[in-house]
Formats: structure tokens, sequence, C-alpha cells
């Protein structure tokens, strides 16, 4: 396994080809092999790897605790249902809405972010928390005085996306197979998660996300240093932001219909989990800890078929145990890879040196004692 | 003014439930800086142990006067509210004491869940009601209408508030508390045992988390393995308003919480001219909080936490 | 290499489902006939989630144990309760695992705002789908073939309750409170049309959320309107805690409420303060329907209490199955062609469509708590 991953590390054009035709065959692997149910799990993977992506960006980058990031996957799913949707008779091109959208969460992000310049760690986080509450009741409520989100009954019908006239909302047939709207979502949902990623990649280490970095570790130090820290804070706050608005977009093309039941305090805390479960700062990290945080309760739905075969009938029902073994599978993940389970470079670096620092004391302890 | 009054009953006794909630977030987060997401579970479990308690006194002496049936239900609630908290953190916080500020909240998370599915294992899906044996006498006072059992929280939760205020203050643990949360190194050094202090503060959390939790089923009449969840989140944010890791803060904010809320939910359609309904009551007192934070970053008795945090 | 480690496990744990997926070949000779039923089982609503699928269980079971034939062969029907959590986006890959495994119809879901997504996949799939308790009229209003419910939507039932308030209980000032859920909200919007219409004034409109259980508020304000009615749409666990509040607080309003109160819990919940609340329920009561009580004792021996919709997710699955008898098959196109021609005596009620996929004509019955437990009063049509 070493060896094979040692030869591998060597040849990344070779990896990268591998991991394109991986991710290329991939719906047809799970579609035929495991059926389109898992197929639709993995699009809402994607859905998900990119809102971490986006949280990585405010939390793991810029060490800002934000616990309302789901508002902004509102925002962008409610403004693609008011552009393309019959609630308001507009029809406006996918092309043309998600940019929108994502400049529309974007624009809340900043005007968001602002009030919470001065504020650290856990009091951000109770005020971010306040903002996606404020935005999911708005979003609730605002069937009167004017119809804006038609209030808890959701808005319905939504436009699917189409390219060319080619509509993504109905299944295709080919060659005598049936293609449900599942395997053009993936493609849909893929190009955007790599762009996500590319983007976020090349943040990483840009001026841009030293001065992140600089932020995250001392504020007052990197103020010191001439970083602008208000208007870094806000801008990742806008990119964070701008990620979620796209994905809620997409969610909504997707779903057909949304409510604000989608968007509860819930989700926010789901995507935390996910950036620090995996790994915060590290790209790869955060998407391994997406895509496990969004099989694993999927994967538990089928302890009944499993407990079918293996005992020929269901003892436990699956339903009294699913979420039991997701809250011991994070506690557990968590227990046993406390930096993540991909952790930054970085973060392994801190972590390994508070150890160290820690025996240090104890050393010390030791010495005066003698 | 008979309604203003009402309203600020109404307001006061939520507020004092939130309150001893509070207490637990910031007793713990004042030591160990970590938002102990589980604690609304426990308070929930605590409720759930009492009704048991209570539905089985009741079942086997149906003649036993009603207070002293719930009594006996908060006397087993407390001890098991105790030993869960022990175990959680001896469990899941414990061993992530060094590593990164994020992770335990992600363990405490786990524990929430993991706590609300086991309650739903053993007490069922359905919500449990609390059985009608307190006394029901209420009290005209201005034209408000005052219940014993809503004089009887907001005294008990004084009572508990000032207990906790003397063993802090005035204990040798108390003292130990005080200084671990100063600087755990240095207390260390001083000859405290840390992780007993650590230990002693999550369980006496939870004692205060027990009576809560059954004060909040006494009073609404039900409990559900789901209630902990958003009492949890709103004695969270009181403990935040107030100023996190101050013990003050936590029952000035409460009271506060509630206070607003009540007065948010009965008078922001009128002050809005009938814009905004009841339907925004969590709006408003998301926004006072806000407000408050804006102002004074640190709560309201917070103290000026260093700027390096 | 603990990436490498991980993936193994992970290809390894894909393998064991996709095996345990594989072995699931029926042993015995009869022909198996797949039914989903969904609702949530997990999070807050699972006392009612849990309902459903027991409802529908019970009927699967029943109709096995008399035994059924479909184009001259003996059949079983086999249920695969799923959990959809309540949450839109879990409904709709619970639908396409229900479509990927096969069944030929789904009784579920138990919220409108998981109905309606999740519908769109079955109308793709061209399976039925029959909703025991979803009732926003949206959901049968987006022109699907495939979208049926057997109880009366949010309009059938608010027009029911508006009229029933200002007529027989003579309700002059009205006060209204929703729990903003699709349900409630849908519920007390057609409940405020039909009172205005029929001269009753709304002079309070106020709000809360499905997880409070604190209304000392918005009822105190409530009070200062002096309103003679309250109506609250939404559930039980709210309206219990609010009956006995609305007490408390010495208004002497009598509370109102839609099918959502109507049930056992409500009046464990609000204990002697339920005593005079009126409430509606679709359909027929169940006592006084053919086989009614018959159905209540099977049930309760089986799962207990009925909780709220058990009945109507066994009126589902007979709906459904009297639609394949009908068809002599269970071929889902075959299956939906006949379902218009329902005519059902069920437990709830009598059981007819309209183009619609609606239940047509379908009474409403007014119930009462008297003593510790729902009376009838009247049923209106």
């Amino acid at each position: 396994m070493n060896l094979v991953l040692e030869s591998l590390h060597r040849r990344p054009r070779l990896v990268a080809i591998l991991l394109a035709v991986l991710l290329a065959a991939l719906p047809f692997l799970m579609g035929f092999g495991l059926g389109n149910a898992w197929l639709r799990v993995l699009d809402f993977v994607l859905l998900y790897v990119l809102l971490a992506i986006g949280l990585n960006i405010v939390v793991g980058y810029a060490g800002l605790l934000d616990l309302g990031y789901i508002a902004f996957y509102a925002l962008g799913a409610y403004l693609y249902a008011w552009l393309a949707s019959p609630h308001f008779g507009l029809h406006l091109p996918f092309w043309a809405v998600l940019p929108i959208g994502a400049a529309f969460a974007g624009l809340f992000g900043v005007l968001l972010g602002a009030p919470t310049l001065r504020l650290r760690g856990d009091y951000l986080a109770i005020v971010t928390l306040g903002f996606g509450e404020i935005i999911r009741i708005f979003m609730n409520n605002l069937n009167a005085p004017f119809n804006l989100t038609n209030g808890p009954q959701g808005m319905n019908l939504i436009d699917p996306v189409s390219v060319a006239g080619f509509s993504f909302g109905r299944p295709l047939h080919v060659f005598g197979l049936t293609l449900p709207p599942t395997y053009f979502h993936y493609y849909l949902f893929l190009a955007f998660t790599l762009l996500a990623i590319f983007v976020a990649w090349r943040l990483q280490d840009s001026r841009i996300g030293r001065a992140w970095g600089a932020i995250r570790e001392d504020e007052v130090a990197a103020a010191a240093m001439g970083i602008n820290t208000r208007n870094l804070k806000l801008l990742a706050f806008a990119m964070g932001a701008t990620f979620g608005g796209l994905a809620g977009g997409l969610f909504a093309a997707f779903q057909g219909f949304i409510s604000p039941e989608s968007f509860t305090l819930w989700e926010s805390i789901l995507v935390l989990c996910m950036i620090v479960l995996g790994g915060m700062g590290n790209i790869p990290g955060v998407v391994l800890g997406a895509v496990l945080l969004t099989m694993i309760p999927e994967a538990l739905r089928y302890l009944g078929d499993l407990q079918r075969a293996t005992l020929g009938q269901v003892v436990v029902d699956p339903a009294d145990l699913r979420m039991l073994l997701f809250g011991v599978a994070l506690v557990a993940m968590m227990l046993f890879r406390p930096a993540g389970l991909l952790p930054s470079r970085q973060r392994r670096r801190e972590f390994a040196a508070e150890e160290g620092l820690a025996e240090q004391v104890q050393a010390n302890l030791y010495d005066t004692r003698n | 003014m008979d309604i203003f009054l009402q309203q600020l009953v109404n307001g006061l006794v939520l507020g004092s439930i939130y309150a001893l909630v509070a207490l637990g977030y910031t007793m713990v987060y004042g030591i160990l800086e970590l938002i102990n997401f589980a604690h609304g579970e426990v308070t929930m479990i605590g409720a759930m142990v009492a009704l048991t308690v209570i539905g089985a006194l009741l079942g086997a002496a149906p003649d036993l006067p009603g207070v002293l049936v719930v009594l006996a239900g908060i006397l087993v609630a407390i001890p098991a509210c105790m030993a869960l908290a022990f175990t959680i953190e001896k469990i899941a916080y414990r061993p992530l004491r060094k590593a990164p500020r994020l992770a335990p909240l992600i363990t405490a998370i786990g524990v929430s869940i993991i706590l609300q599915n086991l309650a739903m294992l053993i007490w069922g899906r359905q919500y449990v009601s609390f059985p009608a044996i307190l006394p029901t006498r209420k009290y005209e006072f201005l034209g408000a209408n005052i219940s014993l059992l809503q004089i009887a929280i907001v005294v008990l939760a004084l009572a508990v508030m000032a207990g906790l205020w003397l063993l802090v203050e005035k204990t040798r643990l108390g003292r130990a508390m005080r200084a671990t949360a100063q600087s755990r190194e240095v207390a260390e050094l001083m000859g405290v045992n840390v992780d007993r202090v650590i230990s002693a503060t999550f369980i006496i959390g939870a004692a205060i988390a027990a009576i809560a939790g059954v004060m909040v089923s006494a009073y609404y009449g039900l409990a559900h393995y789901y209630m902990g969840f958003m009492l949890g989140l709103k004695a969270f944010s009181a403990a935040v308003l107030g100023g996190i890791g101050n013990i003050a803060g936590a029952m000035l904010g409460g009271l506060l919480l509630g206070v607003i809320e009540a007065l948010g939910a009965g008078y922001i359609g009128d002050l809005t001219g009938g814009f905004l309904g009841s339907h925004y009551q969590d709006v408003f007192a998301f926004f006072v909080l806000i407000g408050v934070l804006v102002f004074r970053p640190s709560g309201l008795l917070g103290e000026r936490v260093a700027t390096r945090a | 290499m603990n990436f490498g480690k991980f993936a193994i496990s992970a290809l390894s744990l894909a393998l064991a489902f996709s095996l345990s997926g594989c072995g699931k070949t029926e042993s015995t000779g009869d022909t198996v006939i797949k039914i989903g039923s969904v609702a949530p089982l997990t999070g807050p609503q699972t006392h009612i989630g849990k309902d459903n699928e027991n409802g529908a269980r019970l009927a699967v079971d029943e109709i096995n144990a008399r035994g059924l034939e479909l184009g001259g062969r003996k059949v079983t029907l086999e249920l695969f309760g799923e959990d959809d959590q309540a949450e839109p986006k879990t409904a709709t890959i619970v639908a396409q695992k229900l479509v990927d495994a096969g069944v030929v119809a789904v009784i579920g879901h138990l919220n409108s705002g998981t109905t309606i997504p999740a519908s769109k996949i079955y109308h793709d799939a061209g399976i039925p789908q029959i909703s025991p308790s979803a009732t926003a009229v949206a959901y049968t209003a987006q022109g699907y073939h495939t979208a049926w419910r057997v109880m009366a939507n949010d309009a059938q039932q608010g027009r029911a309750l508006g009229q029933f308030a200002t007529g027989k209980m003579g309700a002059k000032r009205i006060a209204i409170i929703d729990d903003r859920t699709a349900y409630g909200q849908g519920l007390a919007n057609e409940f405020e049309k039909a009172a205005t219409a029929a001269g009753g004034e709304i002079v309070a409109h106020e709000f809360t959320n499905d997880r409070a259980t604190d209304f000392t508020a918005i009822l105190t304000s409530i009070k200062g309107k002096t309103p003679d009615l309250v109506f609250f749409g939404g559930m039980d666990p709210q309206g219990g805690p609010m009956a006995r509040q609305l007490k408390r607080l010495g208004l002497t309003a009598r509370l109102l409420g839609g099918d959502g109160l109507q049930n056992a819990n409500f009046v464990k919940l609000a204990g002697v303060d339920a005593e005079g609340v009126v409430a509606s329920s679709p359909g027929l009561p169940i006592d006084s329907m053919p086989g009614g009580p018959d159905f209540r004792k099977r049930y309760e021996a089986k799962y207990g209490a009925i909780q709220l919709y058990a009945p109507y997710a066994y009126d589902a699955v007979n709906v459904l199955v009297a639609a394949m008898t009908r068809a002599d098959s269970a071929d889902p196109a075959k299956v939906l062609a006949a379902l218009p021609k329902t005519d059902l005596q069920g437990v709830s009620g009598p059981i007819k469509f309209d183009a619609k996929g609606d239940t047509t004509g379908g009474a409403i019955t007014l119930y009462e708590v008297k003593d510790g437990a729902w009376r009838v009063l009247e049923t209106v049509k």
C-alpha cells in the first residue's frame, strides 16, 4: 500500500488523470452499482462540499467562527426561486440567475459581517447564529404583508437548469438507457465544486490567504503588521457567502421546491462539523468531512437490509439507531483524531508544538522542584 | 398596565428557567472555554428521570401529596444528571483538553445527538405529560394572574442562584474553581487538582440543570426527548448576553432574555403598527442580543477579555 | 497511508452494503410486492411519524393474512418504512431509494414540506403516492397524476372550521394563532378567510412555532383584545400547554383547533384544561364507521394508542390495494389508471377522489372534550 502510494506521489499527472476518470465515471458506478438513491446522495455530497469549502474560508482560513452560514445558502436558493419560478412569473436562465444569487449572498455576507467585526470567538458564533435564524424566520414569515417567499408553504415548480434547450429536470433516454436528472446535476455540481476548490486552493497561499492566516493566529499582531483586518474579514465573509449562495441556487434548481425547513440551524452546525471533523483549513480534509457526514447517515439506513441479510429479520429498527450511531461516530472520530481526519500541515505542526510545550512546562515543573 | 404587568410576570418565570440552564453553560465556559452543547440535553434527561420517578411513585402510592412526589422526582433526577455529566466530561471532553479549540465542540454536538436518541429509545417518541399533582392556586395582583407554581419557580431559582453564589465565593471548592478559571496552569501549580475542579463544575451545573428540567416540565406540563435543544440554545444565548463565563451575568442574561421575549411577543405588533407580528419574537430577541454585543462585545457583565483570545 | 487505509475500509463498507442489497432475494414462492411508507422517524415529530407507519403496517399485515391474488398469482405485500426526518432534502433521497428498491407505490409523506419535493420523484418514476396527512393545497395542484391523498386539504377543513366557529359556536371576536408550519399556517389562513366571510371579526393574529412551549406572552396580548374564541392552527404538543396557559391567564375564550389537536395526546397534555376545547377531524368519527371500533381495538392491541393519522395511513393502503385488485395487477401504470374509480368505506370515512387527487365531498367531523375524552359534536359536509 505504502509503495503504491509513494510511487503515485511521484507521478502527480497520473494521479490527476486517474482521479478525473474516477470522478467522471463515478455516477455510473454509483447509479448502476448501488442505485439512483446513492447518486442523489452523491449530488448532495457535492453541494455540501461546496458549502464546506465556502465555510472553510470563513472559519478555517480567517478563523471567524460562523454558526449562521446556512443563511447564505438560503439566500441563494430563494433568489433563484424568485428569478426562475412562476412565483413572480420570471423565468431567467440559470447562467444569469446563479451569478446574481451568488453576488446577492456575497453582499449579505458583507452586510451581516460588518456589525460583527469587533466580536471574537464565541461571541461572534452566537451573533452569526442569530443572523442565520433571523434570515430563516424572515423567509418563513414574508408571505404577508407582501408575498415574497410564500412563507412556510415554500416555493414550488422552480425551473430546472437547462442548457441549449436541454432541460436537466427530465430523465434522458439514450441507447435504451434511462438517465435520471441526477446524472446531469452531478456533472454540473462537480464543475462548480472543482471551480470552488480551485479558487479556495489558489487563495490559500496568496497574499490574501496569508493575511487571513495572520488574522486567525493573532489579530492584533496582524493589524500591527499593516494588514487591513476590517477589509480582509469582510472579504472572508463575502467569499464564503458567495459559495453558499451558489450552492443554494443549485439546490433550488435541483429540488424544484424550497421551504424554510431546509435552512435550519442544524444545517449550519452540520456544515461546521464537516470542516472541523475533516480538518479545518485543509481542502482535502474539508472535502473528506463533507463526504463522510453526508454519506454516513444514508449508509446507516441500510442497517435494516444488513440485518435482513445476516439475521433474516429486522431486529432493531434502523430508524431507532441511525442518528444514535451518527452521534457515536462524531464523538469517536473526534476522539480518534482531535485535529481532524486530515489536518492541515500547519495545524498539525501547531498541535504537535502545543503538546511539546506542555511537556516542557511539565519538565520545568520538575526542574524547580529539584 | 395589567397587561404589561402580566407580560413581565410571564417573562420573569421563563427567564428564571433560562437563567438556571445558562448557569451550567457559563460555569463550564468560564473554566474550559467550551460551549457544552450537550447541557440542554442534560436538562432534558433531568426532566425525564424525574417524570419516571413521579409516575412510579404515583402508581405505588396515589395518595402522597403532590409536592412530596415532585420533590422525590427532583431528588432522584439530580444525582442522575450529576453522574451523566461526570461521564460525559470524562469520555468526551477530557481527552480533548489539548486539542484544537473546536474539537470538543464537535464531540459536544455528538454527545447531544446521542443523548437525544437514547432518550427517544428509553422514553419513547411520545410527548410525556406531567401529572397534575401540584396545587394550581392563582392570585390576582393588580389585574395580573400569578400562580403558586410561578412563584415557586422564581423563588426556587433565586435560592439556587444564591446557593451557587455562596459556593463559588465562600468555599474552598469555589475558590479552586475561580482559580482554575483564571489560569489552569497556575492553579495547578498552587496545588489545585484541576481535573477534580472541572469535574465538580460539570456536576454542579448538571444538578442545577436537573432542577431546571423538572421546573420546565412541571410548568408547561410536558416533557419530550427533543425539549433540550431549544432550551439549551436560548440559555446559551442568555449566558452570552450576560457575558459568558460570568455567573451573575448568566442570571441577569437569563432573566433579561425571558422578559425581552415576552415583551417582544406581546408588543412588537403594536410597536410596528401591525407590520411585524409575534412571529418575529425570536428576531426581536436576537436583535437585542446583537445590539448589546455590538456595543459591549463581551456581554453585559463580561470582563473585557484581553484582546488576545 | 492513513488515507489509503481509510479508502480501503470505505470501499469494503460500500461493498458490504451492495452485497447486502443483492442478498435480498425472497425465498418464499409468492410474488412480493413492495410498498414504501415514509414519515419522520427521528426528530421532534417522530411520534406522529411512527403512528403513520404503524397504520400502514397494520393494513399490510391484515391484507397478507387475508391473502391477496393479482393476475391469478398469490402475492405478499412488503412494507418498506423509511425516515425522512421531516426534511425536504432527505425526503427526496428517501423517495429515490424507494424507487430504486422497486416499490410499486408509496404511502406518505407526513408533512407537506416533504411530500411536495418527493412527489416530483414519484411522478418521474410513474408510481402512485398516497399521502395520509399532507394537507397543503399545492400538493395536488402540481398537475401530477401520481399525487393522491386520503385526507381533506387545508381549504376544505379550514372552511368547515370557520363556518362552525361563526355559526354554531357563535363567535364574533376571533383571535388566531398559527405555528408557522406549512400545516398550521395553511389551515389558519383558510380558517381566517371562511370566518371573515361568515361575519366574524379577527381581533388578533398571533404566531408561535412548532418547538415552543411558552405561549403566555401572545395569550396575554390576545387577552387584551377580549376575543370570545381562539383558533389554533398547529399540533397537540403546542395545543396542550396552550390550553393550560389560556386558563391560567384567566381567558374565557374557547379554544378551537384542527385535526392536529383532535387526538388523545392533546387531552393528556392539557389535563383538566382540555374540557370544552373543540377540534375538527376530516372524515367521519372512527367509532361510527363500519369496522371502526374494531380497527381501533386491533391497532391499540399492537401499537398502543392511536396518535393521529394512523387511520388515514391504514385507509391509504386499502385504497391502494383496492385499486390493484381492480386493475388485477400491481403494475404502477395500471394501478394509477384504476385509482380514480376509488370508492372505499375506510375507517376514516368514505373515500372518493376528484380529478386532482383530492378527496371529494369529504365530511368534516367536529369534536369537543367532555369528561376527559373527545365526544362527537356533529359532522358537516
